[in-house]
């Protein structure tokens, strides 16, 4: 009952956009290269299934997102860990962090092309930049926030570094962490796409490309869009799951 | 070691007998926090001896130095000269014979309060059934056995205390030092508590240091009451409390209570006074060695 309740308004939300879709589409007459219509869209998205042209662009772009997102989130961590307990590392490090995000993957990307060419390592190394950021900054600023004097409680009893970080500073700065995660999930979609434009044989960014150009399937570009759309939610809502699992009442 | 049930040895007062080694010593300790390139006295040397098995209160006025003294005890903060020692070792960093309560409870939120309870057995590495049996033990020695998969959040102030009790105790230390550990409950919570906390120590027979703002509290409780000075903190009287044991609250002789605590009274004031006419210029801030000591 609880779960009806809580499909119901997205569901009818979803409905009423696709019908203001449909009325757009009939109103301004527009031809399918344009603007096809929800039903066109659907019928295209489950032919191509179907049929498996979209299979494996979405394995492609699924395993750099996964292998980058692991990699950045990784990385992100460990480098927003060492800037919260080092200044040092927090004064040498930061300029650069912030240099890096100021410059767009967008630019970016048709360097790594360059250097590192267009397979799934070079793909990868495009989503765990963009996701680098966010995961680093949240840690950052979520271990910077560990209670203190739950510190010192843990040092009065002797902690070790490794026993201070897996017993206190982890389970602490989780909170942060995911909020981190969840950003840098979605960014890892669009980090994937635009590292595929940039070249490559396959994946969700080259089918986009395909459809657009030498295909010129509109309706097709647009089942792609979907797909991208339902990755991005489903990760999100991963993430999400992970969170509720570990979220804890504080006081 | 000393937590078997073995009564505390009855030796109140400040002498500490011969030959015996003494649970706490203090030997000209100062300390001092760094601000901006000025070293801040705190604790202005301090010598002291504290009695194995007895409980010791230390009163003085706000910010004196009260909280640092436990810190330095516990190996928190390392005296910048002087020496610490418990049963006749240094305390050269946080110590295993040395277990610390602290204003508040400490708890971390994510584990129950087993789980808090537990937490310095697992950081010493001891093994899953030895931490399940003491922390069980534990439990049962706070009154808590049926809260123990509750997270803190679903305590009260009183419960939480409780388990950080629990927690200090858990390595089972000579000494246990106390930081105003009941000032956040009620008045009669906190008179209830401090029985508890007595009969805890028959129990245990620890060392018993505890910082209070009562003197009630501390004549209550403790064989020894240490007064400090205003910051920097030096010793301004160190009084003996003359009342048997056990103690109840209905049944102790009102006039020894009252006696005992006019004169702790009469030290703290004289301390606070000679800082509120510091503060005010109406005598030097240095005073003679004779107008220090009342």
């Amino acid at each position: 009952m609880i779960r009806r309740d809580r499909l119901l308004p997205p569901s009818v939300a979803l409905v009423a956009f696709l019908a203001a879709w449909q009325l757009l589409v009939l109103v301004g007459n527009y031809p399918a290269f344009i603007l096809p219509g929800p039903l066109v869209v659907g019928e295209r998205f489950v032919s191509a299934w179907r049929d498996g042209t979209m299979t494996p662009h979405v394995v492609t772009t699924l395993a750099e997102i996964g292998l980058g997102f692991v990699g950045g989130a990784l990385a992100g961590m460990f480098g927003g860990y060492v800037m919260a307990r080092s200044r040092i590392a927090n004064r040498v490090l930061s300029p650069y962090l912030v240099a890096a995000q100021a410059v767009p993957i967008l630019a970016l990307a048709p360097l790594i092309a360059l250097w590192f060419g267009s397979g799934l390592f070079a793909h990868a190394m495009i989503v765990a930049l963009i996701v680098f950021f966010p995961v680093a900054i949240s840690t950052l600023v979520a271990v910077q926030g560990v209670d203190r004097r739950l510190l010192e409680m843990a040092r009065s009893y002797r902690v070790s570094r490794g026993q201070r970080l897996r017993m206190v500073e982890l389970p602490a700065a989780l909170p942060g962490i995911l909020g981190g995660l969840r950003i840098g999930v979605t960014l890892a979609v669009v980090g994937a796409i635009v590292a595929e434009w940039t070249g490559g044989d396959t994946g969700l960014g080259v089918l986009i490309n395909l459809a657009r150009g030498s295909l010129f399937d509109i309706p097709l570009l647009f089942a792609a869009l979907l797909t991208v759309a339902i990755i991005g939610v489903a990760l999100y809502s991963a993430v999400l799951l992970v969170e509720r699992h570990f979220a804890t009442p504080t006081s | 070691m000393t937590v078997e049930s073995g009564r505390a040895p009855r030796d109140p007062g400040p002498m500490t007998g011969a030959g015996q080694v003494p649970a706490i010593r203090l030997d000209g300790v100062r300390f001092g926090f760094r601000i901006g390139g000025h070293e801040t006295e705190v604790i202005a040397g301090l010598d002291l001896e504290i009695a194995p098995g007895s409980i010791v209160a230390v009163v003085g006025p706000n910010g004196c130095g009260k909280s640092t003294l436990l810190r330095v005890i516990a190996g928190l903060l390392r005296a910048r000269t002087g020496t610490v020692e418990v049963e006749g070792r240094p305390v050269t960093g946080p110590d295993a014979r040395v277990g610390l309560v602290f204003q508040e409870p400490r708890l971390l939120p994510w584990r129950s309060a087993f789980a808090n309870i537990a937490f310095p057995l697992e950081v010493a590495g001891r093994a899953r059934e030895a931490r399940e049996r003491r922390v069980t033990e534990l439990l049962g020695l706070v009154g808590l056995r049926d809260w123990s998969r509750a997270r803190p959040a679903e305590l009260s102030g009183g419960m939480r205390q409780r388990v950080a009790i629990a927690r200090a105790l858990a390595l089972e230390p000579a000494v246990l030092l106390l930081d105003e550990p009941f000032s956040a409950l009620d008045s009669l919570t906190r008179e209830r508590f401090n029985v508890e906390l007595l009969r805890l120590w028959e129990r245990i027979g620890a060392t018993i240091v505890v910082v209070t703002h009562s003197i009630a509290e501390a004549v209550f409780l403790a064989d020894r009451v240490i007064v400090l000075s205003p910051r920097p903190a030096e010793l301004v009287a160190d009084v003996a409390v003359d009342l048997p044991r056990p103690r109840r609250p209905g049944d102790l002789d009102a006039a020894a209570v009252t006696r005992t605590a006019a004169e702790i009274r009469a030290h703290l004031e004289g301390a606070t006074d000679d800082a509120f006419a510091v503060a005010t210029g109406d005598v030097p801030a240095h005073p003679q060695p004779d107008e220090a000591i009342p």
